[in-house]
Formats: structure tokens, C-alpha cells, sequence
């Protein structure tokens, strides 16, 4: 298996799925010539030509329009927003059209559309390059969300993104683009949506996290001195309630660790959902490691605003000592 | 490669008034077309009213006026060819009929029961849009993609006076021009936005002008002249279809309706122009139209009523007789897995 980085894995997975299926085409910004920004669809223009790698107008509401129509006409377009504060004007087309047009025929007729987007920070770049606003696309019926953390789970998750009949968002955590490599399996590759991946065994307390975080939580549980498990969500939207619930069964005690501003943030679902459903089992209350209800900071205090392995530490400690 | 008929005089007509406005014609269209266009014309209208009775009566839910609008409908729907693509606004909520949509469909629709939804691929017609302009890149996008796989299907895109503020419309015309999308475009400029009058939507002397910015043609255009709507559509079909991309076609009316059953107009509205524009009204000024031909006559034009009257009767019986929606369907349909 060749080793790649995740924005190589996501390049893979676009090759692969275009070359399987002549109605895949991908289209955005400066996705063509340029290959993307982050140089995700790097090669795909020459390869596959420009009527299926198609360099757009700068607008990202227009989009995702267009995809509606071409996935009508035929096509499963992978739309590409070059970041994720980007991505705000096609909430619009998202909210209005992408989520609720297979219920509206009745469920008839498919829109099978993936919505690309590198997310997050740490990254140390101008405002509104670092956004998690996972929660707006898991909050809007009929989209289905999944967020990679290592560059096997990216082609596989877009591969399976891509073949979805459902609308599905696919944010790629833009830390993790260029390292850590790790091998990644050559030609079809799937990861179905819907199954989270436990990171790390553990007994003692549950680490819970997605894209960028999972690092972070892996890091923490690696210094505490209890027994961590560490569970990948990968996709939020359908969750894989069974994991979190049979883990939080095993340990009794559950962190949710998520780089979004706190409040409504996907972590307080996931802690609804052990409030419903592991009541008896929880030993300590459900906590949170979260950034903060603020605007991500300019860069050079966003270390302050990411969860930091330290963070993680000391609410694990403390949940340990409830 | 940009054409913008002019603001002042530029309008297209085809309908005279049968004293100083002589009548013009329509190249190769058949006397069975001219009453094709006018059966359409009257179960539009037909719909509209019985429609506005029927939420009177509780027996549908608030509901999109369309009276007045018909020329624009059936004349635009005339130019289309059974593989091109229509996606209305709520203002062409009964534009499916013409392509065998049944009245209760659409009945159904509006009165909030999951049988008023539809396969777009059954009929060619899109979904509803209820809000304003955001279908325009639909339309934008599957003209689009048919010209991707070399299919000769264009789109048509219906919205209002008002969508030209909105920025879907602006991303939609900007796309079809870049992409060469075989779409038109369709501006049914009825002079208001609920209360907004199109004055306080635009500095620009027509909306046909904006189409300029966009490098495509834009055609300004009576629409109460089905016969002149006709025209303009077909060419911008002509022109969709020979690859040379969109055209904006702004159809002029005014609104003689309130904007919707909700609306009370009189706190905004001129009530004598209204009345001037009544009487003009575009089904009245085609029955004279034919009539000055010679092709129709009062049995005609009792039959074609009764047949539309009968329809929306058998209609209503129909979606009232529609079994109560499975609550089920509240969970469903959102996701096919």
C-alpha cells in the first residue's frame, strides 16, 4: 500500500470514483487548473477533461445550485468549497433545496451530491479559514456529515460519499492534510458512513472525538494515567450511537472533545444521546472540551482557542476523580 | 453577442387591439396551435379562479394568485419541446397541467397533502420553488448538464420581478452565461413584489437590461401577448438549442391579484389602474385576437370552459377523496438510507 497524506488519499479516492463512473464529475474553485488550493483535485482536469472537472464562477451558492440541476440531469457532482467559512453562502441552496428535494418527489428521485470542504484550524491562516461549523450541515435534514481523521478513512468516507444516493457534506480536517502519511489501500476503497472506528482500547473513560480532535484525544489519552478508550465518530451524520454506547457502557465515564464553539455544538448531541440512552451506565457527568463561543481568534492565539491534549487531560482527570 | 432591446418602445406585441394597433402574426403557427395556446389559457385561468374559491371555502390552503399570468405561462410553455425541463416559482404552480399533471396534483399541493409532490421526471417539471430565485440554478444546472451529455433538452426557469434582487438569481444568470447553459431565463414582471413596486426593486431602466452584465440577450416582451410571449421563447429556445446559450426574457404584466389569498392589496395598490389593467386582461385580448380571425366562436368558447370547469370539478372531488396522508410520512423520505 502506497503511504499518502490525506489531501493525497482525497486526491486518490476522486481518480478512483471518476474513473468507475463517467457521471462522477467534481466542480468549484480554482478546482481545475489549479488542482485546488490544497491541490485535493490536482491532475483531474487533464485526466478526466474539463467537462467533468470544471473550473466554476467564484460562487459558492451558485455551486451548489447547479449541482442540484446537474444531479438531475444525470450527474453525482462533487462539489468542491474551498474552505469552510466559504461554504456559508451555499447554506442557502443546502438548507432550502439539497436536504428537502428527495422528500419533496415523495423520495422519487435521488440527489446524490457530496459537498467537499477542508475544515477547522490550526492551520494559521486569515479569518474565516478555520471554522467548524459541522453543526450547521449535521442540523439540516436530509445531509449526512462525516468528517475523516486519517487519510485511509478520507478515501474511503468519499468514495462512499460519492456513491451515497443521500446528499452527503464531507469536511477534511485541513491540519491533517499534508502529515501524518499513512498507508492507504490502492484502488476501491470504502469506509460505509455510519460506523465510528475506535481509536484506542481503554476501560477507565471514553474519549470521544472527530476529524482534527481525534489526534488530541489520542495524545491525552496516551499521558493519562487511567485507561483511555478513544472513539473516532467519522460520521456524525448518521451516528453510530451503538459504539458510543457500548464504549460508555465498558468505561462508565464519557469526554467529548470538539474544536467548534461550545454551545449547540455536535458534542452536546452526542452528550444528549448518553443521557438518554446510558443514564445507569455513566459514573460521572458527560463532559465537553470544547473552543469557545467566540469567533476563531486570529492566528496567533488559536492554540488558546483548540482543545489542547491538556485540556482533555484535565477533564478526564476530573471526571475520574467525580 | 449581447443584445438588449431597449428600455422604451423596445416591448414585443404580436396582438393589436382590432382598431389603431393592427394585428401581427406568428410564423408557423398552425390554427390547431393558436387554440391549443387558448385551451391552455383557460384551464390556467380556470385553475386560478376555482382555486381561489376553493380556499374561500377551506377546501385548500392559502394559495399564489396567478390571474393575469396565463399569457405568459402558455405562451412560454408553447415554445418547449416534452424534453425540456420546467422549473416554476409558486406564481406557476399549475404549469405542470399542461403537461398532463393532473388537477388534483396540484390541488393536492396546495392543500398541504404529500400527494401534491411529484417524480420531476414524470412530467419534466420541477418541484414548486417556494422561495424566490433560489431554482434558478436548478434550472441553470440541468440545462447545463443535458448539454454535458449532449442531449439537445433545455431548462426553463420562471420567477418574478423581485427574484432579479435576490443573489440567486445573479449566480444562476452568471453561471448559465459561463457555462453556455441552453436555459431561458423567464422574468414574469408582474410590477410587484407583494408590496414592492418594481421601482423600489432596481435602478435599472428594465430588468431585460441586466442581462447585459451577464453577456447574454435579454428580450423585453407583453406578457399579456401570448403570441408575442410565444415568439420571444421560441427564439431563446432557438438559441438554447443551437449552443449559443441563455436569454433573459422579461415578460410585462401587472399584477391585477392580490399576491396571494393572505394579501389585501388595498393599503398599496392603485385601485383604478387596477381596474384599466383588468380590462385588458390577457385571455379577453386573445378571444378577441381569434375571434378578429375567424377562429372562434361562442360554442367554441363555451366548450372549451366546460371542459376546463369540469376538470377542476372532478379535480376538487378527487383530492378531497384522497385518503388522510400516513403520519408515518412525517420520518420518511428525508434520507433513501
Amino acid at each position: 500500500m502506497p503511504s499518502k497524506t490525506l489531501v493525497e488519499a482525497v486526491n486518490d479516492a476522486l481518480n478512483v470514483e471518476m474513473e468507475r463512473d463517467a457521471a462522477v464529475m467534481v466542480m468549484g474553485e480554482d478546482v481545475g487548473r489549479a488542482g485546488g488550493v490544497f491541490r485535493a483535485t490536482a491532475g483531474l482536469l487533464d485526466r478526466f477533461g474539463p467537462d467533468r472537472c470544471v473550473d466554476t464562477p467564484l460562487a459558492e451558492a451558485g455551486i451548489l445550485g447547479t449541482a442540484v440541476g446537474l444531479a438531475m440531469a444525470g450527474w453525482r457532482p462533487v462539489c468542491e468549497m474551498q474552505y469552510e467559512s466559504f461554504s456559508y453562502p451555499c447554506l442557502d441552496q443546502l438548507i432550502c433545496h439539497v436536504g428537502r428535494y428527495r422528500w419533496r418527489t415523495n423520495g422519487a428521485m435521488e440527489f446524490p451530491i457530496t459537498i467537499r470542504m477542508p475544515t477547522g484550524g490550526g492551520v494559521k491562516a486569515p479569518e474565516l479559514h478555520e471554522d467548524s461549523p459541522e453543526a450547521y450541515y449535521v442540523h439540516t435534514p436530509g445531509i449526512k456529515v462525516a468528517i475523516p481523521s486519517t487519510p485511509s478513512d478520507a478515501k474511503g468516507l468519499l468514495a462512499a460519499a460519492i456513491r451515497s444516493p443521500d446528499p452527503v457534506v464531507l469536511m477534511e480536517p485541513k491540519v491533517l492534510y499534508r502529515s501524518p502519511r499513512e498507508d492507504v489501500p490502492d484502488g476501491e476503497h470504502l469506509v460505509p458512513l455510519g460506523k465510528a472506528r475506535v481509536v484506542r482500547e481503554g476501560d477507565d473513560v471514553t474519549l470521544i472525538a472527530y476529524g482534527g480532535m481525534v489526534a488530541v484525544a489520542e495524545e491525552a489519552a496516551r499521558e493519562l494515567e487511567a485507561s483511555a478508550e478513544v472513539i473516532d465518530v467519522r460520521t456524525l451524520k448518521p451516528l453510530d450511537e451503538d459504539t458510543l454506547l457500548a464504549s460508555v457502557a465498558k468505561t462508565g465515564r464519557a469526554v467529548i472533545v470538539q474544536e467548534a464553539p461550545r454551545v449547540a455544538g455536535f458534542g452536546a448531541e452526542i452528550a444528549a444521546l448518553l443521557a438518554e440512552k446510558a443514564i445507569l451506565d455513566l459514573r460521572g457527568p458527560v463532559l465537553r472540551v470544547t473552543g469557545y463561543d467566540a469567533p476563531f481568534p486570529f492566528w496567533s492565539i488559536e492554540d488558546e482557542h483548540i482543545p489542547s491534549p491538556a485540556r482533555v487531560l484535565e477533564a478526564a482527570m476530573k471526571l475520574l476523580s467525580f | 453577442m449581447a443584445q438588449v432591446v431597449p428600455a422604451e418602445g423596445g416591448m414585443r406585441r404580436v396582438i393589436g387591439d382590432g382598431e389603431a394597433q393592427p394585428d401581427g402574426e406568428v410564423e408557423g403557427l398552425t390554427e390547431q396551435d393558436l387554440l391549443e395556446l387558448y385551451r391552455a389559457m383557460v384551464l390556467l385561468r380556470t385553475y386560478d379562479e376555482r382555486s381561489v374559491v376553493f380556499h374561500r371555502q377551506g377546501r385548500i390552503g392559502t394559495y399564489a394568485i396567478f390571474w393575469g399570468h396565463e399569457a405568459m405561462q402558455a405562451g412560454s410553455f408553447h415554445a418547449l419541446e416534452r424534453d425540456d425541463w420546467i422549473f416554476p416559482s409558486y406564481r406557476e404552480s399549475a404549469i405542470g397541467l399542461l403537461r398532463g399533471m393532473p388537477v388534483e396534483t396540484v390541488l393536492a399541493w396546495w392543500r398541504g397533502h404529500p400527494a401534491g409532490w411529484w417524480d420531476p421526471r414524470k412530467y419534466g417539471v420541477a418541484s414548486i420553488a417556494v422561495p424566490i430565485a433560489t431554482h434558478v440554478p436548478h434550472a441553470v444546472g440541468y440545462g447545463w448538464g443535458m448539454k454535458l451529455r449532449g442531449e439537445r433538452a433545455c431548462a426553463i426557469a420562471y420567477f418574478g420581478d423581485g427574484a432579479t434582487s435576490e443573489g440567486a438569481f445573479h449566480e444562476g444568470a452568471n453561471f448559465a452565461a459561463v457555462m453556455g447553459a441552453p436555459v431561458i431565463l423567464f422574468c414574469n414582471n408582474n410590477g410587484w413584489a407583494i408590496s414592492t413596486p418594481v421601482e423600489a426593486q432596481t435602478r435599472a431602466a428594465t430588468l431585460a437590461d441586466k442581462a447585459a452584465g451577464y453577456g447574454m440577450p435579454g428580450v423585453r416582451v407583453d406578457g399579456g401577448d401570448v403570441l408575442a410571449v410565444y415568439d420571444a421563447t421560441r427564439e431563446a429556445v432557438a438559441r438554447a438549442r443551437a449552443g449559443d446559450g441563455p436569454t433573459l426574457v422579461e415578460a410585462v404584466t401587472y399584477r391585477c391579484a392580490p399576491h396571494a389569498t393572505a394579501d389585501d392589496p388595498s393599503a398599496y395598490i392603485d385601485q383604478e389602474r387596477v381596474e384599466a389593467e383588468r380590462a385588458n386582461e390577457c385571455l379577453g385580448r386573445y378571444e378577441r385576437y381569434l375571434r378578429r380571425l375567424g377562429l372562434l366562436e361562442d360554442d367554441l368558447v363555451e366548450s372549451v370552459a366546460a371542459e376546463a370547469k369540469e376538470a377542476l370539478r372532478t379535480g376538487i372531488a378527487a383530492v378531497e377523496a384522497l385518503p388522510d396522508p400516513d403520519p408515518d410520512l412525517v420520518a420518511r423520505n428525508a434520507y433513501a438510507e
